[in-house]
């Protein structure tokens, strides 16, 4: 086997194609996940071989290359299978039946997960949420995105795989996502024409007066004529009262300000499209339908801090969606909206490139998305420097989060007063929500600030609702008595990911679905995060088990505080939240699988007997231990 | 040396120059913070977390966080000096740590905390990894049992001796050292006794062969003087310190 796939490496084809992405690549080691990722694409997997060339190629010693392919979870460094069948893995594609529906399916492929079949034709996995949610559960083949799965489509699926069919050739309707717009508001349904947020940001600049800037830091270099007038804009950034939607809230003109004051010869607008938190899929609709919102955001920001070049962070989950965004931008281009001179503005130079993550939600933290695009490993960076003076390639850098773009080209079009005339007082504007789980209409919603969440569920159908997990797992759970809450900065800061809870669901298994995820997605720089989320998942089986007792219940809280003071970022900081928010509000969801109230050991002696009495012949009394039938 | 500014630690003053940490402030200045990942020769990264101290309540890293006048860092409290033996207590409990058999024994940067910060119990069940050895190469042992992520031997032999033998892939609780060869063994990597790689492991996952327990038991570095007496003797001094 090992032999066959490093003969199929060693064919001229293959090298060449090699050869070629490192070429589309400019031979460039910041480019490594994008480089490691295309030569998969075209390998099936990264063999020995492909690293030691993109190594040598890219002057990095191997070993990093090797850390580098390591760190991601769409990378694979060992034989992976003609076929990947990743099943998502979030707690609604649970509740909607993904564990049987993969349960059977490894069955009639005598697969088993985690492993490729021993005809090397399939491996069947699960995936960390893939944002299908509202069309779950959700699968990854071969990377491409399929929602639905069903005992119907996995048959058929089944069968296009046993006769070795290429993806390109299967059904169509397989990859059909839709978007399912439940309400539009001033994004979803915005009829903002391409270009107007930018002509709109460059008439406030010509209307302002020269003179009352002319102390201002120039904002490019030998361009004297521009130097001041992209202040207009972003004063009316700074009136719209917009603060990032990728669930910080960080006020976006604050931000800017500080990227366009930071010294620099070059300047960077990034979007973080990486939409990992399990649960949200808004941003999978915007790239999808509002495009153009988006770059026009990118763009705007871009003539507000003086940047030539953005870069968008699509998570590889969404890598169907690479085609369809290039193309948006080429339509741009033709049209004047990037690239040199942009609208007849002499000077104004920008232009958009998409990188493709490869499985890292802990790379929707801005620091590691700056660490993966420049090709490496993506850990968390030290803070300070932040990236507004020292980001992308060390140049100051605006990160915002895809919903913020798409904002922000609203205020350029329509002015900060408007903007701000929405929402509450802190809370500027409109928030979309991903409804999914317990509700009869999931989908996207679009509500100005300020909405309560008891609104939101009559909205979607939801009934007899028991809880409902705001801003995913990372966020916080809430229960009925605290429906009356409202969805703003200062009440119920939320990402997007609004899911919904019947009274049928036990919150245990909420809470051990996301103690998993944590501990999968765990980039494991820092002690107390690489080792409690790992706890925190091992004391949940145990519990799930049967064997738990009130001293794993202690050690939870115990591990809480540790990881509260001393995680290195805020994956680790709210690894923890899903188990006491669910412990404080449904602690006899715990208390029922308790075993003994003092210690219960999770090993088995008895059971690890057994090998010894298969291998004597005897099943007697005295060869079980006298606990073993307690 | 008066004019210098000061930062208050644990209530009393310690004089910085300006680019210093407040770690190397501290150890400069004679004041002892718990550590394992830094070491004054390579850049802070911060990982361990056991520096962990508070600035008017805000949790840092004393390795990464630049003093500045005027500062007050909590550091010698109990609330922070039980983080520290949990912290000690994890890195115990994700490896595979056998001290009475172990050659770092002694000389254990590990074992040594446990000992300074008083932690008496396992705390955490223990995990008990699979983490195959690499006695490839014919002069050094690499027992992956011991590791503690902490990144030494990667900065030491990148910074250092300019190699590169040492990188890390994995991510989560499956993170782990890997060398740089194709073969993955030791033997096929250009390292040598001479390197600085060689020298900074605070315990003991690389082991020169062949000169184990020259120093018996009982007479090593940290049977001497407790880790926090013996890391002030290490740290580098500016030249008109104070008595």
């Amino acid at each position: 086997m090992a032999k066959d796939t490093a003969a199929h490496w060693a064919t001229p084809e293959t090298s060449r194609q090699v050869a070629e992405v490192l070429e589309r690549w400019d031979n460039d080691p910041t480019h490594l996940v994008q480089v490691l990722r295309e030569v998969q694409e075209h390998c099936g997997w990264l063999p020995p071989a492909a690293l030691t060339t993109v190594a040598r190629r890219l002057k990095l010693p191997l070993a990093a290359v090797r850390g580098v392919a390591g760190f991601y979870a769409f990378l694979y460094t060992e034989p992976a299978g003609a076929y990947q069948v990743l099943f998502s893995d979030n707690v609604t594609d649970r509740m909607q039946g993904s564990e049987a529906l993969m349960e059977a399916f490894c069955r009639q492929l005598w697969a088993e997960p985690g492993k490729v079949s021993e005809d090397g034709l399939v491996r069947v996995d699960r995936s960390a949420c893939t944002g299908l949610c509202d069309q779950g559960p959700g699968l990854l083949v071969n990377g491409r995105a399929i929602p639905n799965a069903s005992s119907r489509r996995l048959d058929l699926i089944r069968e296009l795989i046993l006769e070795r069919r290429p993806l390109d050739a299967w059904p169509v309707e397989l990859f059909e996502i839709v978007d399912n717009i439940r309400r539009p508001g001033i994004l979803l349904g915005s009829n903002v024409r391409p270009g107007e947020g930018l002509r709109a940001a460059f008439e406030r600049g010509a209307a302002m007066e020269h003179e009352q800037a002319a102390n201002e830091r120039s904002w490019r270099e030998g361009i004297p004529d521009d130097a001041r007038e992209p202040l207009a804009m972003l004063r009316e950034i700074e009136r719209s009262g917009l603060r990032g939607r990728g669930g910080a809230g960080f006020t976006t003109a604050a931000k800017w300000s500080a990227c366009r004051a930071s010294p620099a010869d070059l300047r960077y607008v990034v979007c973080n499209a990486d939409e990992g938190e399990p649960g949200t899929f808004k941003d999978r609709v915007l790239l999808a339908s509002h495009a153009d919102l988006v770059f026009e955001g990118m763009t705007v920001a871009a003539w507000c801090v003086g940047a030539r070049e953005g870069l968008v962070y699509l998570r590889g989950e969404y890598r169907y969606l690479l085609r369809p965004l290039e193309a948006t931008l080429e339509q741009r281009r033709a049209a004047g909206l990037l690239g040199r001179n942009i609208l007849g503005r002499r000077g104004f130079d920008f232009d958009i490139r998409i990188h493709v993550g490869a499985g890292s939600y802990v790379c929707g933290e801005e620091s590691a998305l700056l660490e993966s695009l420049e090709g490496k490993r993506g850990i968390p960076r030290n803070r300070p420097p932040y990236p507004v003076t020292a980001g992308y390639r060390g140049r100051p850098t605006v990160v915002n989060n895809v919903e913020t773009f798409c904002a922000a080209t609203l205020v350029a079009a329509r002015g900060g007063e408007w903007f701000r005339g929405i929402g509450t007082p802190h809370s500027a504007g409109s928030k979309i929500l991903s409804v999914a789980g317990d509700c009869a209409r999931p989908g996207l919603y679009e509500y100005p600030f300020g909405i309560s969440v008891q609104e939101v569920l009559e909205d979607c159908g939801a009934e007899r609702t028991l809880a409902v997990q705001i801003s995913g797992p990372s966020g916080h759970c809430i229960d009925a008595s605290e429906f009356r809450r409202r969805i703003a900065f200062e009440d119920l800061p939320t990402a997007g990911a609004f899911t919904v809870f019947d009274d049928s669901r036990d919150m245990f298994e909420v809470a051990r679905n996301y103690t998993e995820f944590f501990a999968h997605e765990s980039c494991g720089f820092c002690t107390p995060c690489r080792v409690a989320t790992s706890m925190l998942r091992g004391i949940m089986g145990k519990i799930h088990g049967g064997r738990g007792s009130l001293h794993e219940l202690e050690q939870m809280s115990r591990l809480h505080p540790v990881l509260q003071m001393s995680a290195h970022c805020g994956l680790g900081h709210t690894a923890c939240n899903p188990v006491l928010d669910t412990l404080k509000r449904f602690r006899p969801a715990y208390e029922r699988r308790l075993q003994a109230l003092r210690f219960a050991p999770d090993f088995d002696l008895d059971a690890a007997l057994a090998s010894a009495r298969r291998a004597t012949g005897r099943d007697d009394a005295g060869a079980h231990l006298e606990t073993g039938n307690e | 040396m008066n004019d210098r500014p000061r930062f208050l630690l644990d209530g009393q003053e310690v004089p910085f120059e300006p680019g210093q940490t407040l770690l190397q402030a501290a150890l400069a200045a004679g004041r002892y913070i718990p550590h394992l990942c830094y070491h004054p020769e390579f850049r802070p990264h911060g990982s361990c977390k056991l520096c962990t101290a508070s600035i008017n309540g805000r949790m840092v890293t004393a390795c990464t966080t630049p003093a500045a006048a005027g500062m007050e860092v909590a550091s010698d409290t109990e609330a922070l000096n039980e983080l520290r033996r949990t912290l000690v207590q994890m890195l115990f409990a994700e490896g595979n740590h056998f001290c009475p058999s172990c050659e770092a024994s002694g000389n254990c940067v590990l074992q040594a905390l446990g000992y300074d910060l008083g932690v008496l119990t396992a705390g955490f069940r223990h995990m008990f990894p699979i983490r195959p050895v690499d006695a490839s190469h014919p002069d050094i042992l690499l027992d992956f049992n011991r590791c503690v992520l902490c990144e030494l031997c990667v900065r030491a032999s990148k910074e250092v001796d300019g190699k590169s033998v040492f990188a890390l892939s994995g991510r989560g609780i499956d993170k782990h050292l890997v060398v740089n060869s194709e073969s993955g063994e030791l033997a096929d990597t250009d390292i040598e006794l001479s390197d600085k790689a060689m020298e900074v492991c605070p315990v003991g996952v690389i082991i020169k062969k062949r000169v184990g327990f020259a120093t018996p038991i009982g007479e090593r570095r940290y049977d001497r003087r407790p880790i926090s007496a013996q890391a002030l003797d290490d740290a580098p001094q500016p030249a008109d310190k104070p008595e």
